[in-house]
């Protein structure tokens, strides 16, 4: 179904019972943090992943989408379900304005042009007067679910935030498996010979960015409705890295991989806190340990260890 | 030299066309690319004429693939035009290109190599449906080309290879894929890159056989090394040494000519 094999099928249903279960174990606000970038990771791995590009400004879209829900939930008293909408409009805009500009160039040179952009988007948030520079955008209510359901209660915003995570991510799935995604692989796998089958690749390769800075954004949108805040940090290029580590911690170009590193990194964030700067050093160790030990990631190594496409 | 002659005794003209009114489908006049300084194609005049396999030979260097990047357009002329079927085809893309009809091969083998041997002939027949920006689509819709997409590999004697990964087939098959994948685009005209380059015997009489199967209603034109395989297949022969033509025609008359055999033949060939 849906493009899985029986083994995926299976990991669908674990993933989806843990995210039944999980509030009930682990505290519901961290779960949907985890949920958030787990979207944005899935996201990133779409490019990374799927095309091989190498977004290192990502952090933009996640960031735009956590700002422009926050703005219209708090001032135009959208519904959620609108706000985190918008949020991923305004992450496919910008993602195609700067994907029109960064396809142009291959391998380290659009890395590099992502992260430019990136950094000047962290800037316009700075000094626009409308995303409150320093303090952010504070206090964005979480509002009602087509204006009926409350979401104040942190489990009716968990159930949404699920259903949002879990939509996304049978989303991008499908894309992976679509007529679309066999040329996205195809392009990964050797662009010129895709060139010389016909393919305008730049059209492929941007249609894939919109869709994933798409999803960035309603992670984002969504993450500034759960914490009922946007800030700096949403655009700062450290958010950049990081969701490079989690997708690379999980395992590049795998379908399960994206959540998984994005339930260790996000997890190693809260419950290492008390360590302050520690936290930071450990996660340099792990990244230095999974580019030595198992570059596949956890879910590449977990599934070339069972046979099978996790 | 070698002493097949399968071909050599076909009535062929000197470069003006066999029987004088063959249709020329690419043509290219006073091709010129130069890296700075340095002119690796000079002035290249090239006709070749529709349904006839045309080789492009000359030592190393010579210009012969850049030639071929430039007809493709993966490198812009520096000065020059080239027609295509009647087009000009000078400031197109390379993927507009493709889609004229005129498809490449590349040096080294050009395959998909995580895709299985049926993904990577699909491709070819998926692009010329047009439905491949179909993100929201389930890539089963793409079965409807199973069928030919087999029917391809087993012409090119990939029946028992259908799902295997095409990283893991042995060399000579993975320019048998390639050329099965180029075929499903039905080019009018094939560029092959050096298609015997580092091949076993075995290999290169079944890529050669491959070959002549299928110029049928195409035409081809190749950069080849490998002289017994320009003697028995190609129609007409260009030699290139530092970016310029230093003759054309048939086997027989190219290889008879002081310029080539003290260029390219003498040296290459003993």
């Amino acid at each position: 179904m849906l493009g899985y094999s029986r083994a995926q099928g299976m990991a669908l249903g674990i993933l989806i019972a843990l995210v039944i279960v999980a509030p009930g174990v682990l505290y519901p606000v961290f779960v949907m943090k985890v949920l958030c970038f787990a979207l944005f990771a899935a996201a990133f791995n779409l490019l990374i992943g799927y095309v091989g590009l190498l977004s290192f400004g990502h952090a933009a879209f996640f960031g735009i989408g956590s700002y422009v829900t926050a703005w219209t939930a708090k001032n135009w008293g959208l519904t959620p379900e609108l706000a985190i909408l918008l949020g991923g409009l305004g992450g496919a805009v910008l993602g195609l304005v700067f994907g029109w500009l960064a396809i142009r160039r291959q391998g380290l040179y659009f890395a590099m042009i992502t992260l430019a952009l990136a950094q000047m988007v962290y800037f316009f948030c700075v000094e626009a007067p409308f995303t409150g520079g320093e303090d952010g955008i504070q206090q964005v209510p979480r509002g009602r679910l087509f204006g009926v359901f409350s979401l104040q209660n942190d489990m009716a915003m968990y159930w949404v935030a699920a259903a949002i995570f879990l939509a996304g991510f049978l989303l991008l799935h499908r894309v992976v498996h679509s007529p679309f995604g066999q040329v996205m692989k195809a392009i990964r796998e050797n662009e010129p010979r895709a060139t010389s089958l016909g393919y305008r690749t730049d059209s492929y390769k941007l249609i894939a960015f919109v869709i994933s800075t798409f999803m960035a954004g309603i992670a984002g949108g969504t993450k500034s409705l759960v914490f009922g805040i946007a800030t700096l940090t949403d655009v700062h290029f450290s958010m950049s890295g990081e969701v490079v580590l989690m997708t690379l911690l999980g395992g590049l170009g795998t379908i399960f991989g994206p959540v998984v590193g994005a339930l260790v990194v996000t997890g190693m964030e809260n419950y290492l806190a008390p360590f302050g700067a520690w936290v930071t050093v450990t996660q340099g160790v792990i990244f230095i340990a999974c580019v030595l030990a198992f570059r596949r990631g956890i879910m590449g190594e977990l599934g070339a260890l069972l046979k099978i496409d996790l | 030299m070698r002493a097949v002659t399968q071909y050599a005794n076909e009535p062929t003209e000197e470069s003006g066309g066999r029987h004088g009114v063959s249709e020329i489908i690419l043509e290219t006049k006073e091709l010129t690319r130069a890296f700075g300084g340095f002119v690796a194609v000079n002035g290249v005049n090239l006709k070749v004429r529709a349904g006839t396999i045309h080789a492009l030979i000359g030592p190393n260097g010579a210009g012969k693939t850049t030639c071929f990047n430039l007809l493709t357009k993966f490198m812009p002329a520096t000065r020059g035009a080239i027609r295509f079927a009647g087009r000009d085809i000078t400031r197109l893309a390379p993927a507009e290109v493709a889609r004229l009809g005129l498809v490449r091969s590349f040096q080294i083998s050009a395959v998909f190599p995580h895709l299985s041997a049926l993904e990577n002939v699909r491709l070819a027949l998926q692009r010329a449906r047009g439905n491949s920006y179909d993100f929201w689509r389930s890539e089963r819709v793409l079965g409807v080309f199973d069928a030919r997409a087999r029917a391809l590999l087993e012409d090119v004697g990939l029946a028992d290879f259908v799902n295997v990964q095409a990283a893991l087939l042995p060399y000579g098959r993975k320019r048998a894929l390639e050329i099965a994948t180029t075929l499903a685009l039905d080019p009018k005209m094939m560029l092959l890159d050096e298609p015997t380059a580092g091949m076993t015997h075995e290999d290169v009489d079944r890529i050669v056989a491959l070959i002549g199967r299928i110029r049928a209603g195409r035409t081809i034109l190749m950069v080849e090394h490998n002289l017994s395989v320009v003697e028995g297949l190609c129609d007409t022969i260009t030699v290139l040494t530092r970016g310029s033509v230093v003759a054309e025609g048939d086997y027989a008359t190219v290889s008879r000519n002081p310029d080539v055999i003290a260029a390219y033949l003498g040296t290459a060939d003993g």
